[in-house]
């Protein structure tokens, strides 16, 4: 801070940030103020007609509240498996540690068709569960296990540094003033992981909902019953319905805009109380 | 490999394990152990596990007619071309917003580090739609396109510029944080001591910096070449021409061709686990790297 403006020893400042403006500008920026200019193009009553059709509030509902849930599940199974990893010494923890980072470089077409196989009723998992009364492929549930695979890395990997970071003294500190371990969990450990915990959950679920790849294998996707908005977005285009297509992206990409916020104060929240510990 | 990780975990666990103030009771352990283990088990092996299992289903000689045939090499050759466009556009566009970024202070750095960041939180679909709407038919330049046929969208182009969307944040992503942490002080110096701009990037800046920009570079390669949803819309899905391998799967997929669509996802699959091997290892060399400064 203190160069300030009068006095920069590092050279390049206008040519960096010139092409950066520039290159975000014309590859992000102007890309998607088109989504927002053609919705432009109805009036006000046409546009709600079509973000509130029977068909697309489903998806909604199917979307994000599917997607809340495996946000939810990776949260517990996320905290978890970075804590397992952290604290305890096990045999093969290196590789599944590697592993972790396995549906962040799959491509998601092969996580789709691979779950799809795996639950299918011929499948692995699928023979077993199908005569439990458990369909999991081609219907909602399906789609829940495909959007936790997705989201499985965030929770670990936000959680993962904060409790690495976790000094031993504090615990003891608790231990000593005679609290026990359960109490020293929730009252001592969990607050310090909680920014970080709410961060990963945030970009589970911020994923998960725009996440298309991976569900449309396993989904079945009828519609009312297992259509996610994406895919709706699709079948307007595919039926050249484009601003039909334009309104629904309008909504995900307004929702998708608060989510990155919210994300970002969390993240500066979480950095914050991580200095402070 | 990774000496200095593996010590240093083992080191950390064992430390908490052996304090009686600090370890869970062994039932509890063995639980959650347990519990981790399942849901591995559960939503990384199996997933993967089947991959491999399915694309040898129908033996050798199906699972190499998959890959040798015509089609599955144009999608082959596709998926590197546009990767090769892709990333290094990427690549440049992230050591530049990271020197800006980290180099200098200047009002609105917060604003534009989240907008680096926003193609991560937008559906790969509307990555897709957003080209459609500026160079497809009907869209803004789509009369001027088709008056001196250039073709964008259901062409290379056009995936091109999808890939590069949602790759966009990638490298700059990996290398902000990193570039914040390590100060300015060293390049500094080396502009004091009379060495140019470039040069001090090159022998002062790249070296320190190497490890996280061959990461982000892999991380962004393989998003590049499995990137679905964005390149879906704007592919036109013509066979031979248009079809990445994310897309060749999908079609033979559909058309009941499950070797030959495992055949081609397990090179995707393999892809991936070759960045997870680079991952690790470049994890493993920027601990060394961070011990070594520690011991000076």
């Amino acid at each position: 801070m203190s160069a300030g403006k009068t006095y920069r020893v590092l050279p390049g400042f206008p040519l960096t940030l010139g092409y950066t403006l520039v290159y975000l500008s014309l590859m992000v920026l102007i890309p998607l103020s088109a989504v927002f200019l053609k919705s432009m193009t109805l009036s006000l009553e046409e546009f709600w007609a079509i973000i509130s059709a029977p068909r697309v509030v489903a998806s909604y509902q199917i979307s994000f509240g599917i997607s809340l849930l495996a946000a939810a599940i990776n949260a517990v199974f996320g905290l978890i498996f970075a804590w397992v990893l952290v604290r305890y010494h096990f045999p093969g923890k290196r590789l599944i540690d590697a592993l972790v980072d396995l549906p962040f470089a799959l491509p998601t077409a092969v996580a789709g068709i691979a779950l799809t196989a795996l639950y299918a009723g011929n499948g692995w998992l699928g023979q077993w569960l199908e005569p439990l009364g458990v369909k999991v492929a081609f219907t909602p549930l399906g789609i829940l296990v495909a959007l936790t695979f997705i989201g499985l890395p965030f929770v670990v990997r936000t959680v993962q540094p904060v409790l690495e970071d976790l000094d031993m003294e504090l615990e003891e500190a608790a231990a000593s003033l005679g609290a026990n371990r359960g109490q020293t969990f929730w009252r001592v450990i969990l607050p310090v992981l909680t920014p970080a915990l709410l961060t990963g959950f945030a970009l589970a679920f911020a994923r998960a909902v725009g996440e298309y790849g991976s569900v449309i294998f396993i989904a079945g996707n009828v519609p009312m019953v297992s259509e996610i908005t994406p895919l709706l977005i699709i079948t307007k285009l595919e039926q050249y319905d484009y601003v039909g297509a334009t309104a629904i992206a309008v909504v995900m990409l307004v929702f998708s805009f608060i989510l990155l916020f919210l994300i970002n104060g969390l993240q500066i929240w979480a950095n914050r109380s991580r200095a402070r510990n | 490999m990774g000496a200095g990780v593996a010590s240093h975990w083992t080191v950390h666990a064992r430390r908490f394990e052996a304090n009686a103030a600090t370890r869970e009771p062994a039932w509890l352990k063995g639980v959650l152990i347990t519990v981790a283990l399942l849901f591995f088990g559960l939503f990384l092996l199996l997933p993967l596990a089947t991959v491999f299992v399915e694309a040898f289903r129908k033996g050798w000689t199906v699972y190499l007619a998959a890959l040798v045939e015509p089609d599955a090499w144009a999608a082959i050759v596709l998926t590197l071309t546009v990767a090769a466009i892709a990333v290094p556009l990427n690549l440049v566009f992230g050591v530049m917003a990271a020197w800006a970024i980290t180099k200098f202070d200047f009002r609105g750095k917060q604003l534009l580090t989240t907008l680096i960041d926003l193609p991560f939180s937008v559906s790969p679909v509307i990555a897709g739609l957003i080209y459609v709407l500026i160079f497809g038919a009907q869209g803004w330049f789509g009369p001027w396109l088709i008056e001196n046929d250039v073709k964008i969208i259901f062409a290379v182009p056009g995936l091109v510029l999808a890939t590069v969307f949602v790759t966009f944040p990638f490298v700059a992503r990996e290398l902000i944080p990193l570039m914040e942490a390590q100060g300015r002080e060293e390049e500094e110096a080396a502009i004091v001591l009379g060495a140019s701009g470039w040069k001090t990037f090159w022998y002062v800046t790249l070296p320190n910096i190497k490890w996280g920009l061959i990461y982000g570079v892999v991380l962004c390669n393989a998003r590049a070449m499995g990137e679905f949803g964005a390149v879906s819309v704007v592919s036109g899905h013509i066979r031979g021409r248009t079809n990445t391998l994310p897309l060749h799967v999908e079609i033979l997929y559909n058309e009941y061709q499950f070797a030959a669509a495992f055949a081609v996802a397990s090179l995707l699959a393999l892809l991936a686990l070759l960045t997870l091997v680079i991952k690790s290892f470049v994890e493993w060399r920027g601990r060394q790297a961070m011990n070594a400064g520690q011991e000076l």
